[in-house]
């Protein structure tokens, strides 16, 4: 139970839609979700595939939990080859829509081949269909939220859709599910835009059910009563959202900023958590109306927010959604480093504004950000010129020129495409590749590995590129969860990231939201698995399932040449010391923690995954 | 005492436990489209509501049924489909100026809020208090506490 066991395969080269059973023996080695799709991505597309050629296949698949009463159980990934980075990309998205694709009675659903024409698919229980898209080819992730909904005249329709970024081709496009949440990362939108897909739509009513209801209600209501009472799934999180970080890792100096040549902001209070909830002078109300849930999230972090309608960015514009006028998705702590202290901007309404152009045409705002603050780190020292950026003048610090180039990234136009090729590419390009801020040409998230020293071995490993949600050491080095390690000391962060790396794998794979492990170990998900699922779920197996995942991963990263000679950083966290604040003196001490790191994890010196523990693992 | 569900959308999140509670209270099974609870998000107003059968002591379904499936609780003042009855013929859905009595296609029988016999599960699992249960004749009693507060006077 839990898993559906049903498989819906479209192949979108034949335009058929066929259904087929789950691999059950995968499912004993993988779970579900992350490590289940990666397993299916292994099998069926080879490690030196183009990642936007019909050879690649796109997995959208839910985990045994999802769709159940487990708090934050409405998630899914989209597992493909990345184009951004060449490696394994897997994107994990909140909202309602996985939670639908298991009550309409699919584990997964995979796209494979290249229509000829613009299409979407559309689920409605056991019915698959592929239809006409040239419509809403060309049109927004809202406007063709909107259109589809009413084309089907159902309110209550889940939509997951590309905007027009992921039709142009910018490498980081997100696929947006409705209309606020994303499988924002590596270019999963961009995957599905390559195959002529503009949105997968489903209604399902046949619900999901459990093994063991009474002991499924037992293990969830205590699983709840565990994430009320932490101060972080409790308290910092539904109060602030994911901004509660901006201040907290501000202050210890491992806030990147423009394009990481420091690491203190000192506009970080005005773009904060606790700024959001400031009235403003124009008409008396916060950014924050209020906090928002994902399917079953006893946390709702999900900001619900507006801009300051005598902003800039919004008066005067008839030309934009009504949204930007009213409440939409508000501002994320990782959108409000990346375009804001890495841009070196200041203003929380050109923030948000950013954030819901990202969230409208589908971008990641963590990649958009970074190559828009290397684009005016190059400006600045003269490597480009206003030639090269469509005459904005891009310094750091000008919210203007931020959301210029927002605007013409969501659009892929002009100097828009060329920034929409990624910070790896762009700076390359233009002869500086060491000002690009990315491990396998993914850009980096919010910390400053110089400042917390085992996300610099996070992001070198991790292995769909740079990411913090991979291995977040930041609970254990900043907030002291589940043990307070000093974050400016390398010892011991080889083992810390590898418990972190393999116990997210776990999580990642069973239908649940990350941020439970800011309050959940393996301990709190194996009963609730148990409870939902046939099989015996221990936490020691899901934690060695979680390392044969990181393993398989890496497999398929090493033959597709994005293995062991990918895990490094750029030579300015390596080599140039933070100036100020607590960090200051500090390089990251990458050449340390890496050998440890690989005698660790039982592979050779060299990175490469020995024979022993491919054995050991089952791989 | 007689109880009754109260409702502040000012307080929900739209989670859908409780619609995940009250699907699986009915039909056995987590599927919110079988819930007699819903929640409607109003993006642009920034608002999530939830609504529900708010047990109308001159119920206009019950009055409306032609075979009197649609029954008293007097313990709860719920009124109650009795399945054996009910035709499924849809008449008490028409009557319900509120929208919260719906046909089931899958049984060919009506579902409403039935208060789930005095324990209702919407309640229980909502992690807000958005949705809970109270002495029906007192359902204002938190809201004029909280304005009560505005009125005191200064020290």
């Amino acid at each position: 139970m839990s898993w559906t066991k049903k498989v819906l395969r479209i192949n979108l080269t034949a335009g058929t839609c066929s259904p087929e059973p789950l691999n059950m023996e995968w499912v004993e080695q993988f779970l579900g979700q992350r490590g289940l799709a990666t397993k299916y991505l292994t099998e069926e597309v080879p490690p030196t595939t183009d990642a936007l050629s019909p050879e690649n296949t796109m997995y959208m698949i839910t985990g045994p939990l999802t769709g159940t009463m487990a708090s934050t159980a409405g998630r899914y990934s989209v597992v493909t080859k990345s184009p951004l980075t060449g490696a394994v990309a897997c994107s994990n998205s909140g909202g309602f829509f996985g939670n639908e694709m298991k009550c309409a009675g699919w584990d997964m659903v995979i796209l494979e081949g290249k229509s000829p024409s613009p299409v979407y698919i559309s689920i409605n229980d056991d019915k698959a269909e592929i239809l006409p898209a040239d419509e809403i080819w060309g049109k927004s992730v809202w406007e063709a939220d909107e259109w589809l909904h009413t084309k089907h005249q159902d309110p209550q329709l889940r939509v997951a859709a590309i905007g027009v970024s992921g039709e142009k081709g910018v490498l980081y496009s997100a696929i947006m599910n409705d209309l606020h949440r994303a499988a924002g990362r590596s270019g999963v939108g961009t995957v599905m835009g390559s195959k002529n897909v503009k949105a997968v739509v489903i209604r399902g009513s046949k619900g999901v059910d459990v093994q063991d209801p009474k002991a499924f209600f037992d293990a969830t209501n205590a699983g709840k009563k565990i994430l009320a009472e932490n101060p972080v799934t409790g308290e910092g999180l539904p109060a602030l959202g994911t901004q509660v970080l901006m201040n907290v890792i501000n202050e210890m100096g491992a806030m990147p900023t423009n394009n990481w040549k420091d690491s203190v902001f000192e506009g970080a209070s005005k773009i904060s958590g606790e700024a959001m909830l400031e009235p403003r002078d124009s008409d008396g109300k916060a950014n924050l109306t209020r906090n928002g849930a994902c399917f079953a999230c006893t946390i709702a972090c999900q900001r619900v927010s507006t801009i300051d309608p005598e902003h800039f960015s919004v008066q005067n514009r008839d030309d934009l959604h009504p949204s930007y006028h009213a409440n939409s998705g508000g501002l994320e702590y990782e959108a409000a480093w990346a375009l804001g202290s890495d841009t070196g901007v200041d203003d929380i309404d050109a923030l948000t504004y950013a954030q819901f152009v990202c969230n409208e045409q589908g971008l990641d705002p963590i990649s958009l950000g970074s190559t828009i603050a290397a684009a005016m780190e190059m400006y600045e020292e003269g490597f480009i010129t206003k030639e090269d950026t469509d005459g904005i003048e891009l310094n750091f610090g000008n919210a203007e020129a931020m959301i210029k180039c927002t605007e013409l990234v969501a659009l892929g136009e002009g100097f828009g495409a060329e920034l929409g090729q990624g910070s790896s590419r762009f700076c390359a390009k233009h002869g500086h590749p060491e000002l690009s801020m990315t491990v396998r040409g993914q850009e980096f998230p919010a910390y400053d590995p110089r400042g917390i020293q085992g996300m610099g071995l996070g992001f070198a490993t991790s292995n769909r590129g740079a990411c913090h949600l991979r291995g977040y050491t930041v609970a254990s080095e900043v907030l002291g969860i589940p043990i307070k390690t000093d974050p400016l000391e390398t010892e011991g962060k080889a083992g810390l990231q590898i418990a972190f790396q393999n116990a997210t794998a776990a999580f990642d794979s069973a239908g649940i939201c990350i941020f439970t492990s800011f309050a959940w170990s393996l301990e709190d998900v194996a009963p609730q698995l148990n409870a939902a699922c046939e099989g015996e779920w221990t936490p020691e197996r899901l934690g060695e399932i979680g390392e044969r995942i990181w393993n398989l991963e890496r497999l398929y990263n090493d033959a597709a040449g994005q293995g062991a000679s990918a895990d490094k950083l750029p030579p300015r966290l390596t080599e140039e010391a933070v100036k100020t604040g607590p960090a200051a003196g500090k390089v990251n001490g990458l050449a340390t923690m890496l050998p440890e790191y690989y005698a660790e994890r039982g592979w050779s010196p060299e990175g490469d995954v020995t024979a022993d523990t491919k054995a050991r693992l089952g791989l | 005492m007689q109880m009754s569900l109260v409702i502040d959308a000012n307080k929900c999140t739209a989670c859908l436990q409780c619609e995940m509670a009250c699907s699986y209270e009915g039909e056995g099974v987590f599927n919110p489209t079988k819930s007699r609870i819903k929640i409607f998000p109003f993006h642009e107003e920034g608002i999530f509501v939830p609504y529900t059968c708010t047990q109308c002591d001159e119920a206009w379904c019950m009055h409306a049924c032609p075979v009197e499936a649609i029954v008293l609780n007097k313990t709860t003042g719920a009124k109650e489909i009795v399945n054996d009855l009910c035709v499924g013929c849809k008449v008490c859905t028409i009557a319900c100026p509120f929208g919260t009595v719906n046909y089931n296609a899958d049984s060919g029988k009506v579902i409403k809020c039935d208060l789930c016999g005095g324990d209702p599960e919407c309640a229980k699992a909502c992690p807000t208090d958005a949705i809970t249960y109270q002495d029906a004749n007192w359902t204002g009693y938190d809201k004029m506490k909280d304005y009560a507060a505005k009125a005191m006077p200064a020290k």
